[in-house]
């Protein structure tokens, strides 16, 4: 069982929110990883909050009329607007504070979406959102497909992976293209606090989420989680995965503080092929030790390029 | 009176389906999904949480003496918590 | 004191439209409606309105602000045309469906294919089953009255539902016309502010827009039918209290000459001033012409329209849009499926006019009251006409 308590404070659970923001009785698959970092991210923004959610996954698994998991004011509107509506609660908390029709307090808007619903189709909302500076919080939960419609190939796909609209076969390897850089696309919109987060590290998430909270202005955070259905991986391995992912380098953690980056989980020195974390999913089952190769060498020069970026970079406050 | 699963008539429904009971979705027992289901040690757990922590249904809780216990009401038998035990306290039975 | 001014009708709009305080305002430029939402820029620039404006990346973002503002409780308002309503498209059946109050002043223009930035309907059109209450204002003033009213019928408990107020692109939007504005201590006055039915806010929770499944959706929507249909008595009030507040009435269909009418004609929109004076220069040939002018379009006024054509031979419905392959134009379908069970009817004419900016004139109007004259002896070739159409 080596590695599982690795980077973990043992006994951190009991410092975090008893309070459950979302609650039991929620439609997500067995061992959800999405369900799992809603519910931490909850914890880490407590009760002044109000959610916006796309269209997706964690809508449709939450607010099945007449019950709702939520214990946050939440809101759904459509799928691609998840951001823009977050844009429209703010602004009207904010004017609606200042004239004295609302309690004098601060109330943070936080958007959440997947990665379909932030990378490809919200797109243009979240960039709008974050251009225009909105004190609001971004949270996409990242499993790297269109899960809720059954697994369609999103721009958040990793390379290699079998999906419904990018299935391997005979003449294909599966989905031909690498994973977008949503987090760095975050950082050229000049959002003060970008981060990626794993439900795998579930202290590190919280933290960034408070950190994000605090934030005066746009935040933005990537994490990544596991789908047991989707990524062909049994239900009690999801927390394995996720910290695999960090691990192999595949999926780093870090904060991006005005412009300067940093490592906030300290990495192994060597990092772990990324065989290890592919081979536990079904949907990479395919790949040719060539193509495996090719994965690990983009991995690589991914993290080398993150790498010079944590070491070269600084806070835009000190230039 | 056991509350109605679904409203009868449209004019019971609530305008524009808004929902006023947070977290009502615990009406819905999701227990009835599972396969396998955990079973706690306590002799073996050292009460560090993980298995809280880590819980998609939020449906582990502690108790007055700090060990953990999960709602079989909710869990799904998932597995997670059998899997991040440290210790090895938990293990999964066939429900 | 309400005064007289002369001004540009989407300047007009967008002055009011302030008078109203609006919390929220999210707007994305797009011809020929933009200048209310630049005006109104202009007005929250210089500190005479304390609202939020957000100049929005797209119309899809505009509405979806607009529909988490209004879910907090704020007073929202937005402007678009054509193409931009057609962005807006997914999100606009929502508004409605989740009782969001939100006022769009919407400058008619065609839709594209080709590309053209003149009046027609074609925009209104594609959206007008989709639970928005729809009013037409055939001039400025009814601009501006109507603007106000909109907030008033959308934020009333008994409705929480858009409002979409029609004015004609550039026939309207950009025409100076003489007005009578409200001042701001009579808009209060008339238009308290919103006091919303739930908000998303810590302390009050509530989820909005959540899922219906198939055990719910059938009773979803007729709720929802039956909050537009129900929205009739709570718009005749309000005009009922403008007319006494402010002496201009209003009301679903409003006629000119037809009594004794033999041949009626409906018109929606600005077209109706044009078609009064056609009707006045019959009259003087001794030709029974009357005229009909549709404001409330959503909800349908079924009963209006029936007391309204009592008595004449011949109808002819104008249409200012192209159901592609229908079986009549959208107004025109409406009215014969409401008059359809009426035991005594006219017969009905379609004239579809003034498609993406083709002027209709006066003697346009003369020739097709002339036109339809026989229509109840000679029927029609087509169910519908576009009018003026260039054929070889």
């Amino acid at each position: 069982m080596k590695g599982i308590v690795e980077n973990f404070d043992l006994y951190a659970p009991k410092l975090v929110d008893k309070e459950e923001y979302f609650s039991s009785g929620h439609r997500a698959c067995q061992g959800c990883g999405e369900a799992l970092a809603v519910r931490l991210m909850c914890k880490g923004l407590g009760k002044d909050t109000v959610i916006t959610n796309a269209t997706g996954c964690m809508e449709v698994i939450s607010s099945l009329y007449p019950t709702t998991a939520w214990k946050l004011p939440w809101i759904h509107v459509a799928f691609p607007n998840s951001a823009a509506v977050g844009a429209g609660v703010e602004s009207a908390l904010k004017v609606l504070r200042r004239k004295g029709k609302i309690a004098d307090r601060d109330v943070k808007t936080v958007s959440i979406g997947g990665d379909g619903g932030s990378v490809d189709i919200g797109f243009q909302a979240i960039s709008g959102s974050m251009e225009r500076g909105h004190n609001m919080i971004y949270v996409c939960f990242d499993n790297e497909a269109y899960m809720n419609t059954g697994i369609q190939r999103s721009g958040a796909t990793p390379f290699g992976a079998s999906t419904t609209t990018a299935p391997a076969g005979a003449a294909s390897v599966g989905n031909k293209t690498w994973k977008k850089n949503m987090p760095e696309i975050m950082v050229a919109h000049n959002v003060p606090y970008v981060a990626t987060a794993c439900h795998s590290y579930p202290i590190d998430f919280i933290n960034k989420v408070k950190k994000a909270r605090s934030v005066k202005g746009p935040a933005y955070i990537h994490c990544l989680a596991v789908c047991p259905t989707g990524w062909r991986s049994s239900s009690d391995t999801c927390i394995k995965l996720g910290r695999l992912a960090v691990e192999t380098g595949f999926f780093p953690l870090y904060e991006v503080e005005n412009g300067k980056y940093r490592l906030t989980i300290e990495m192994p020195k060597k990092l772990r092929p990324v065989e290890d974390y592919l081979k536990l999913q079904g949907r990479f089952r395919h790949l040719t030790p060539d193509q495996m190769k090719q994965f690990q060498e983009r991995v690589t020069l991914e993290y080398k390029k993150l790498m010079n970026k944590v070491k070269y970079s600084k806070s835009w406050l000190e230039m | 009176m056991a509350e109605k699963k679904w409203p009868e008539t449209w004019q019971e429904i609530n305008p524009g389906l808004m929902v006023f009971k947070p977290a009502s979705a615990r009406s819905y027992l999701t227990g009835g999904w599972r396969a396998q289901k955990p079973i706690l040690d306590n002799t073996k757990c050292i009460k560090c949480g993980v298995c809280y922590l880590f819980c998609p249904e939020g449906c582990i809780t502690e108790d007055a003496e700090g060990y953990f216990m999960a709602d079989l009401n909710y869990c799904k038998g998932c597995g997670i918590c059998y899997h991040e035990c440290w210790p090895r306290a938990i293990k999964m039975v066939e429900d | 004191m309400s005064k007289r001014i002369g001004m540009e009708i989407a300047l007009a709009a967008a002055e009011v439209a302030a008078l109203c305080r609006p919390d929220v305002i999210a707007a994305y430029p797009i011809t020929p409606n933009t200048h209310i939402p630049e005006h109104l820029a202009e007005i929250v620039a210089e500190g005479h309105l304390d609202c939020e404006y957000l100049p929005v990346e797209s119309e899809h973002s505009a509405l979806s602000a607009c529909a988490g503002a209004s879910a907090v409780g704020a007073r929202v308002f937005t402007a678009t045309s054509s193409q931009g309503l057609l962005y807006m498209g997914e999100i606009v059946p929502i508004i409605p469906a989740m009782r969001l109050p939100i006022v769009m002043a919407l400058g008619n223009r065609a839709l594209s294919g080709p590309i053209n930035i003149w009046n027609d309907h074609s925009d209104v059109m594609a959206v007008r089953d989709m639970g928005w209450i729809c009013l037409f204002a055939a001039n400025g003033q009814e601009t501006i009255d109507m603007i106000v009213q909109a907030f008033k019928i959308g934020e009333d408990h008994r409705v929480m539902l858009p409002v979409l107020v029609n004015l004609d692109g550039f026939q309207l939007t950009h025409v100076v016309e003489s007005m009578i504005m409200p001042d701001q201590e009579e808009v209060d006055k008339f238009l308290p502010p919103r006091k919303p039915y739930a908000t998303v806010h810590p302390d009050n929770v509530v989820s909005m827009g959540t899922l219906g499944l198939p055990e719910i959706y059938t009773e979803a929507k007729k709720a929802e039918d039956e909050a537009l249909i129900n929205s009739k008595k709570v718009i005749l009030e309000v005009w009922k209290e403008w007319e006494k507040t402010f002496g201009r009435k209003y009301e679903p269909i409003e006629s000119y000459k037809t009594k004794d009418a033999d041949v009626i004609m409906l018109t929606v929109g600005s077209m109706y001033e044009t078609a009064a004076i056609a009707v006045d220069q019959l009259h003087k040939e001794g030709f029974k012409a009357g005229l009909l002018n549709m404001k409330l379009f959503r909800p349908f006024p079924a009963d209006e329209l029936k007391a309204a054509v009592k008595g004449a031979r011949v109808l002819i419905v104008t249409d200012r849009a192209v159901m592609c392959g229908g079986a009549q134009a959208p107004v025109c379908a409406e009215v014969k499926s409401v008059l359809y069970d009426e035991p005594v009817r006219p017969a009905i004419v379609n004239e579809i006019i003034g498609l993406g900016g083709r002027d209709v004139r006066v003697d346009d109007f003369i020739k097709m009251f002339k036109k339809a004259a026989t229509a109840d002896k000679v029927k029609p070739e087509r169910a519908y006409e576009i009018y003026g159409v260039r054929s070889s």
